[in-house]
């Protein structure tokens, strides 16, 4: 047995090497070092504090959406509206501070009624996507596909329209929002030890009830195989349903430290795209929560490490991307060669 | 083509599933491959054929050594597979499916193939459509499909796993009517099954396995102890017919009705009483797995009422059905009843009234393994359902049933089950009757139907008989009925009589 963990650490090891080198590749293409870029993005991530906090600041929301996905995964479903949902979360919690800046509440109470907004708006959003898909048999993907560009042109017409700033409508975004109602950052960072607690906290309930609990059961039977798991008692297309609803709800607070962490305003692209990062997290991780924390990290490092880029070598900051899309990949491929080799036929 | 296996060893993982095989076939012979589930018969033939690559050994296909490393390997050496499942792609036309699978050609040139397939299926007495729909099929004329498939593609060998599971009496008549012909036509068939029937009425001579091992060989006259002996190692024989009813009423139905999209049942009258099995018996399709699933609420009825311990169950669903007490066990076992990559706690747990939110895993495996013990299977709490053989998927399935049971209703109970586990799984079944559980049941197995039941009910293009005693019946009449003969004398659908 423990050799075998450590034959999976090394097809691992290959995996990871593979996609060093595709990376290397597009780089020479690219006409660009490959040695000082990949410095740069190191650098990037650990050279300050500034640079250790703006890691942490992309890990909170980074750990939502990776939480969200693997419950709908748990059931066997591709929820690629993720974006849409941490979008709608952000709408939401905008709206809600909006109304309330101006109110004779506390700016705390405030704060956690915009974070159970987005939870709302999040949910709802993951909830037209199950609908969809229970009710009216339109698959999740194109389903969530569909709603991910309504979502975002949702913001638009609220940055644009009723949201505007006064005097002069601008893609930048929404008015900012009083120092107040800024979730408590690192100093001078946009890294919010509230939102990490958040983020950690979510992962590690995930986990559990994915786990210990009868509801991650009958998830996982309703993901594998949805007519037994009928025939063994367990009501289908509600479990398909509540998954959907508490990614979404996962989406939402990502949405939400966004909005009160990061930019403190509504922007047209709210959600980083930590949606679809997420979904590849929980893909390189096998589906398993108990890797989400650490390479979360590790991918919301590539993330900031990467915006160095365009300032030092003139390369575009998605270098990241690739490398993190690559990753995924190969780490995909080697598992699939893994199982060809070692399948007993 | 004469074929000889030389030494042929298989091992899966601590599985020896053959040890050192040798055996020699020649062309124009029937040979049977008889031996229980798991036995390695299974395995030996889809070595033969491509599916499985054997550790070590030999093939010699009329005396010249081959390799036979995919199925397109082995029907380019003229060896072709027809498998438990029919390998077709329902949604596509018979045509369709007999020219998918030949080789080279971008357009597939339907006019030719159309002429090579009907010469064919005349060849053979056969009546399939071509431009029919293969999920119109039943599973007999499926195997008649794959036949003239097979053949077409220039196979010499062919290799029938399992042959007669799932079709009926006639059908299995015109498969042996075919397969005689093939072999005097000079054509090597292998066919596999645990049925002794089936094998001492066809074929010509008899290669027993067990355990991986190749056991023995025999020609007719064939002893149908001396073969049960070299299957299993010891003598079996059929348990004693015991009477059910208990008295109490557990379900009724009254002038119930249903429908699919070819059939309809209607005006079925049927009281079961506590303790009662009755078997439902028809050719594959002939409305009883409807009306079972029907019983259950998988399926709405469309007329009448079912009622279940005075309870008005119509129209509910298979949730509310299961809440009082019913339960239903599906034919296809991994496809309906188990979840593929859930273990055998996981199972347990979720079949088990949840307690709480979190889960006591520790208690889960030790009511798992009292389940393992209980049922006889033969795996570990933590072993997946799908890496479980056929027979000990069935139990497990039976170890998931709830305590009390009203109302079992079964598919095929013991499909692809060798004597041993379903004398096994009917004993526990009976158990289960004595403490006041009716059942009923739906089997393409004659004897089976005629062995457990304490009355039948026999389906035929959407005419159901009344329940008749199955004491007073024998299996020719019961044949007969299923054929369709010997149906005005009886009442169509009725009350108890």
């Amino acid at each position: 047995m423990k050799k075998n963990i450590w034959l999976n650490f090394g097809f691992q090891f290959v995996a990871i090497i593979f996609a060093l080198i595709f990376t290397t590749v597009i780089l020479l293409i690219a006409g660009a070092p490959p040695f000082q870029a990949y410095i740069s993005v190191i650098k990037g991530t650990i050279s300050s504090m500034n640079d250790i906090a703006n890691v942490m600041g992309a890990w909170a929301p980074l750990l939502l959406t990776t939480a969200g996905v693997l419950i709908t995964f748990a059931a066997g479903l591709w929820n690629i509206g993720i974006e849409g949902q941490v979008v709608m979360g952000a709408i939401f919690t905008t709206g809600t501070l909006r109304l309330l800046q101006n109110s004779t509440l506390s700016s705390g109470l405030i704060l956690v009624l915009g974070f159970l907004a987005g939870m709302v708006g999040g949910a709802l959003w993951a909830s037209l996507a199950g609908a969809l898909k229970t009710f009216g048999n339109v698959n999740e993907i194109f389903g969530g596909l569909g709603l991910n560009f309504v979502a975002t042109a949702v913001t638009i017409y609220l940055i644009f329209g009723p949201w505007k700033r006064p005097g002069i409508a601008s893609l930048s975004g929404t008015l900012l929002f009083p120092n107040n109602l800024w979730l408590p950052t690192v100093s001078g960072t946009e890294f919010s030890p509230w939102a990490l607690g958040l983020g950690l906290l979510v992962i590690l309930i995930v986990y559990f009830l994915l786990r210990g609990t009868y509801f991650g059961l009958r998830l996982k039977a309703v993901g594998k195989n949805i007519r037994s798991a009928f025939l063994l008692g367990v009501p289908t297309w509600q479990y398909m349903m509540f998954s959907f609803i508490l990614c979404g709800a996962c989406a939402g607070l990502a949405g939400a430290v966004q909005v009160t962490s990061v930019y403190h305003r509504l922007i047209p692209s709210i959600s980083s795209g930590y949606g679809f990062l997420g979904l590849l997290v929980a893909m390189l991780i096998n589906y398993q929560a108990i890797w989400a924390a650490p390479i979360a990290l590790f991918y919301a490092a590539l993330n900031i490490g990467g915006i160095q880029l365009p300032i030092l070598l003139k390369l575009d900051s998605s270098l990241s991307g690739v490398l993190q899309g690559v990753l995924v990949l190969f780490v995909m491929l080697v598992e699939g060669a893994r199982q060809r080799l070692f399948r007993k036929r | 083509m004469n074929v000889e296996l030389r030494e042929i060893n298989k091992t899966f993982g601590v599985v020896h599933a053959n040890v050192g095989i040798n055996m020699k076939i020649s062309a124009g012979t029937i040979q049977g491959i008889l031996g229980e589930n798991g036995a390695g018969k299974s395995t030996l033939m889809k070595v033969l054929s491509g599916y499985i690559r054997a550790d070590s050994g030999e093939i010699f296909l009329d005396g010249k050594s081959v390799t036979i490393h995919t199925p397109a390997d082995a029907i380019k050496q003229g060896v072709g597979m027809l498998h438990q499942d029919p390998l077709d792609f329902p949604p596509m036309r018979i045509i369709e499916n007999f020219i998918l699978g030949r080789a080279g050609g971008l357009l597939p040139g339907q006019s030719a193939a159309m002429k090579d397939f009907n010469r064919l299926a005349k060849q053979f007495g056969f009546s399939l459509d071509p431009e029919a729909y293969v999920d119109s099929l039943t599973v007999g004329e499926r195997q008649q499909l794959e036949i003239l498939r097979l053949i077409w593609l220039g196979a010499r060998v062919l290799i029938f796993d399992e042959p007669t599971t799932g079709i009926s009496a006639t059908q299995k008549v015109n498969l042996f009517v075919a397969l005689r012909l093939l072999a005097k036509q000079g054509m090597t068939i292998l066919f596999v099954s645990h049925k002794l029937e089936d094998v001492e009425g066809l074929c010509d001579q008899v290669a027993v396995v067990r355990q991986g091992h190749l056991v023995g060989e025999t020609k007719p006259p064939y002893k149908t102890k001396e073969l049960v002996e070299m299957m299993f190692g010891k003598e079996i024989s059929l348990g004693r017919r015991i009477p059910g009813c208990l008295g109490e009423i557990e379900l009724s139905l009254r002038d119930v009705a249903v429908e699919d999209y070819r059939l309809h049942i209607s005006d079925v009258n049927l009281d079961v009483c506590k303790g009662e099995v009755i078997g439902l018996a028809g050719m594959e399709g002939s409305g009883q797995s409807l009306f079972l699933r029907a019983v259950s609420g998988m399926v709405r009825t469309v007329g009448g009422h079912v009622i279940i311990n005075d309870q008005d169950l119509t129209g509910h669903d298979y949730h509310i059905f299961k809440q009082h007490g019913v339960s239903f066990l599906p034919a296809a076992r991994l496809e309906e009843g188990l979840v593929s990559g859930l273990n055998l706690t996981e199972h347990v747990i979720l079949a088990e009234e949840a307690k709480g939110f979190f889960i006591n895993w520790n208690q889960g495996r030790e009511l798992t393994q009292e389940r393992i013990s209980e049922f006889n299977i033969h795996g570990t709490p933590a072993n997946t359902v799908e890496s479980l053989s056929g027979g000990n998927q069935q139990r497990a399935l039976l170890a998931l049933m709830r305590d009390p049971l009203n109302l079992l209703l079964l598919e095929h109970p013991s499909r692809g089950l060798d004597i041993e586990s379903t004398i096994y799984i009917w004993s526990k079944l009976k158990e289960r009757c004595k403490l006041g559980t009716s059942i009923l049941f739906v089997s393409s197995d004659l004897e089976e139907i005629l062995q457990y039941s304490d009355r039948v009910m026999v389906f035929f293009s959407g005419k159901v008989t009344s329940p008749l005693d199955a004491s007073l019946l024998t299996t020719e009449k019961l044949g007969e009925l299923i054929g369709g003969m010997g149906w005005p004398e009886l009442t169509a659908t009725g009350k108890r009589a």
